[in-house]
C-alpha cells in the first residue's frame, strides 16, 4: 500500500474515533447527574469534535480529493467510518459511560503521546495540541472511575458490571492492519501491538486502586478497520446525516 | 437595632443606589422577591438546555456543531453561576432545584415550545437570547448586588450568542428556497413566544409594581417589550424575512412601532402547564436528577472516604 493512501486512512480512523465519541458524550448534554458534569462532559466532546476537524481537514488534504472536514464527517456510507467500536456504543448509565471513556482516554492518552513524536509534522502539530486536552480528559475519566468504584456498594457494582460488559470491545482499538504497517514503517504512528500491554498495566493500576476487578481477556469484538460496526452505528449516522443527506450541497 | 432602624437604613440604600449586599439586612420580602426571580432566571438557563440540546447531534456542520454545544455550556455555566448568586440568599441550590421540580418554582415560558428545525437554533439564539438580553441589560442596575454582577457576567456571553443565532438565520436566508422559508417558519413559530417572555402587561403584572419600587427590576415590561420590537423590526428586514404581525408599523409621532395583540390566553395556558412541551421539559430535568442521585451519592461517599485516609494518614 503506498503511503498516502495508508496515510488517508490512518486519519480518518483518528477523526472517526474522536468525532464518533464525541457524537455520544454530546448526547449527555442537559442530562447529567449534576450540573458540573453537563459542563465537563460538554467540554470533553467539544475538545474530541475539535480534535476531529483538525484530523478530517488534513485527511482531506492528503487525500487531495478537495474534500472538506464535513464532506468527511457527514457524507460517508457506514462501511467507510473507521471508529474504534467502543466509541459508538450507547452512553448507557454514568457509570457505563465512565467506563467506555476511561478505557478510550487511556488508549487515546497512549496513541497521542507517540503521535507528537510522528515523522508527519502535521501529524505531531495535531498531537502536540490535543494531548493537554486529553491528560484532561484521562485525569477526570480515572477520577471518576475510583468514585464510582470506591463510592458505595450501589456504585461499585454498577461500574464494575460496566467495565465487564465494555471489555470485549477493548481488543479492536489495538488491531492493525496495512495501513498501520505501512504508518510504522514510516515512522508516523506508534505500533499499538507495543501500547497494548502498557494500556493494560494503567488500566489494571486504575482499576485496582478503584477497587474493582480487571475483566479476563476472552472473546474480543474487531471489524472496525474494515468498517464492520455494532447495530448502533446506522442510527448514530442517520442522526448525524440527517440535514446534509436531507438538503444536499446547502450551506450552513 | 431595632427593625424600623434596619428599614430605614435598607430604604436608604435603595434610593441612593447602594447595591444591597448578602449580610446586609434586608426585609424578608425583598429577599423572597430576589430569590424567586434569581432561580427562576438559573431554572430557565437549565431548561433552556433541553431545546437547543435536541438539536446537537443533528447540526448540519461541524462548525455548527461545536458552537452550539459551546453555547449551551455557556447557558450551564450561566445557571450554576446563578444559582451560587442565589445561594447568597440564605437557601441552597439543592431545596432550589428541587422547588423547580415540585413545580413550586417557574421557568420561562418560551422554552416549553419546541425546537422543530434547524432554523428554530438560529431563531431561538436571535430572538429569545436578543429578549433575555434586553432583561439582563437593565438587571445588571438590579439592587442586589450578586445579582446586578451575575448579569454583567452573563451578558457579554449573550450578545455572543445573539449574533450567533442570527449568523444561522443569515445563512438560510442566503441560501436555496427551502432553507429561507425554513427561516421563514421559524420567525412565525417564535416571534409571539419571545415578547411573551417580557410577562403580562405592567398593570397584569402581580410583582411588577414592588419590584420596581426595590429597584429590582429598573424598566417596565411594557418598556422594555417594545425597546425589543424596536430594535429587532430592522434586523428582521435586513435578513427579508416578515415578521407575523399585520398590525407593525413604524409610528412616526411616537417614534416606535405599533404592534398587534399578544394572544394572552396561550401565554397563561402555557404557565399553567397547558404549552407543546411543558411535560416534558420537566420530565427530562426529573430523570436526571433521579438518574443521577446514585452518581451524586458515590461521590460524595468517595470525598469523605478520602478524608478519612488523608486524616489517618496525619494521625
Amino acid at each position: 500500500m503506498e503511503k498516502k493512501q495508508a496515510l488517508f486512512n490512518y486519519l480518518l480512523r483518528l477523526a472517526d474515533n474522536s468525532a464518533i465519541l464525541g457524537h455520544k458524550l454530546s448526547e449527555w448534554c442537559g442530562h447529567g447527574p449534576e450540573l458540573e458534569e453537563d459542563i465537563a462532559i460538554i467540554n470533553t466532546a467539544l475538545d474530541l469534535l475539535g480534535h476531529s476537524r483538525s484530523l478530517y481537514t488534513y485527511a482531506g488534504e492528503v487525500e487531495g480529493k478537495g474534500k472538506t472536514e464535513d464532506d468527511l464527517a457527514f457524507l460517508r456510507i457506514e462501511r467507510e467510518y473507521k471508529n474504534a467500536l467502543i466509541t459508538e456504543l450507547p452512553n448507557g448509565h454514568y457509570g457505563d459511560t465512565i467506563a467506555r471513556q476511561y478505557l478510550f482516554d487511556q488508549f487515546n492518552y497512549l496513541l497521542f503521546i507517540e503521535l507528537e513524536k510522528s515523522s508527519d509534522e502535521t501529524v505531531a502539530a495535531i498531537a502536540a495540541k490535543a494531548i493537554k486536552e486529553i491528560r484532561y480528559h484521562l485525569r477526570r475519566s480515572i477520577e471518576w472511575t475510583l468514585r464510582l468504584g470506591d463510592g458505595t456498594e450501589e456504585s461499585h457494582a454498577k461500574i464494575q458490571e460496566a467495565f465487564d460488559d465494555v471489555w470485549a470491545y477493548t481488543g479492536d482499538l489495538f488491531v492493525q492492519d496495512d495501513s498501520d504497517l505501512v504508518i510504522i514503517a514510516e515512522g508516523i504512528g506508534p505500533d499499538l501491538k507495543a501500547i497494548q500491554p502498557i494500556w493494560r498495566e494503567k488500566v489494571k493500576a486504575t482499576l485496582a486502586e478503584a477497587t474493582l476487578l480487571i475483566p479476563e481477556d476472552g472473546w474480543m469484538h474487531s471489524g472496525s478497520k474494515q468498517g464492520r460496526h455494532t447495530e448502533h452505528m446506522g442510527h448514530i449516522l442517520s442522526e448525524l446525516q440527517y440535514m446534509q443527506r436531507t438538503y444536499p450541497g446547502c450551506e450552513w | 437595632m431595632s427593625e424600623h432602624e434596619l428599614q430605614a437604613i435598607f430604604d436608604r440604600k435603595i434610593e441612593n443606589e447602594v447595591k444591597i449586599e448578602p449580610k446586609d439586612w434586608m426585609p424578608d420580602a425583598y429577599r423572597k422577591n430576589v430569590l424567586r426571580q434569581m432561580s427562576q432566571h438559573a431554572h430557565s438557563e437549565i431548561v433552556g438546555m433541553l431545546p437547543e440540546g435536541n438539536w446537537i447531534t443533528r447540526a448540519p456542520s461541524l462548525r455548527r456543531k461545536v458552537a452550539l454545544l459551546a453555547k449551551i455550556q455557556d447557558e450551564a455555566g450561566h445557571g450554576l453561576y446563578l444559582y451560587s448568586a442565589a445561594e447568597t440568599l440564605g437557601t441552597d441550590r439543592e431545596r432550589i432545584v428541587l422547588d423547580l421540580l415540585e413545580g413550586k418554582a417557574k421557568y420561562s415560558s418560551i422554552f416549553n415550545y419546541p425546537a422543530l428545525t434547524w432554523a428554530d437554533i438560529g431563531a431561538v439564539g436571535w430572538l429569545v437570547d436578543g429578549a433575555a438580553i434586553v432583561n439582563q441589560i437593565m438587571l445588571q442596575k438590579t439592587s442586589y448586588g450578586p445579582y446586578s454582577r451575575a448579569m454583567i457576567r452573563i451578558c457579554k456571553e449573550e450578545s455572543f450568542h445573539q449574533r450567533q443565532g442570527y449568523e444561522i438565520l443569515l445563512t438560510l436566508c442566503r441560501g436555496t428556497e427551502e432553507q429561507k422559508a425554513m427561516a421563514q417558519d421559524a420567525l412565525n413559530r417564535f416571534w409571539w413566544p419571545s415578547l411573551m417572555m417580557f410577562g403580562p402587561s405592567d398593570k397584569d403584572s402581580p410583582h411588577s409594581a414592588q419590584s420596581m419600587a426595590w429597584k429590582v427590576k429598573r424598566m417596565g415590561n411594557d418598556e422594555l417589550r417594545q425597546k425589543f420590537i424596536d430594535q429587532t423590526v430592522k434586523q428582521a428586514d435586513f435578513l427579508g424575512l416578515t415578521l407575523p404581525d399585520p398590525d407593525l408599523k413604524w409610528n412616526e409621532e411616537k417614534g416606535q412601532y405599533d404592534w398587534g395583540q399578544i394572544d394572552w390566553e396561550e401565554f397563561y395556558n402555557v404557565i399553567k402547564g397547558n404549552g407543546p412541551c411543558n411535560k416534558e421539559r420537566l420530565a427530562a430535568r426529573q430523570k436526571a436528577y433521579d438518574n443521577g442521585a446514585w452518581v451524586r451519592d458515590a461521590a460524595t461517599a468517595y470525598a469523605k472516604k478520602r478524608a478519612e485516609r488523608k486524616n489517618k494518614e496525619a494521625a
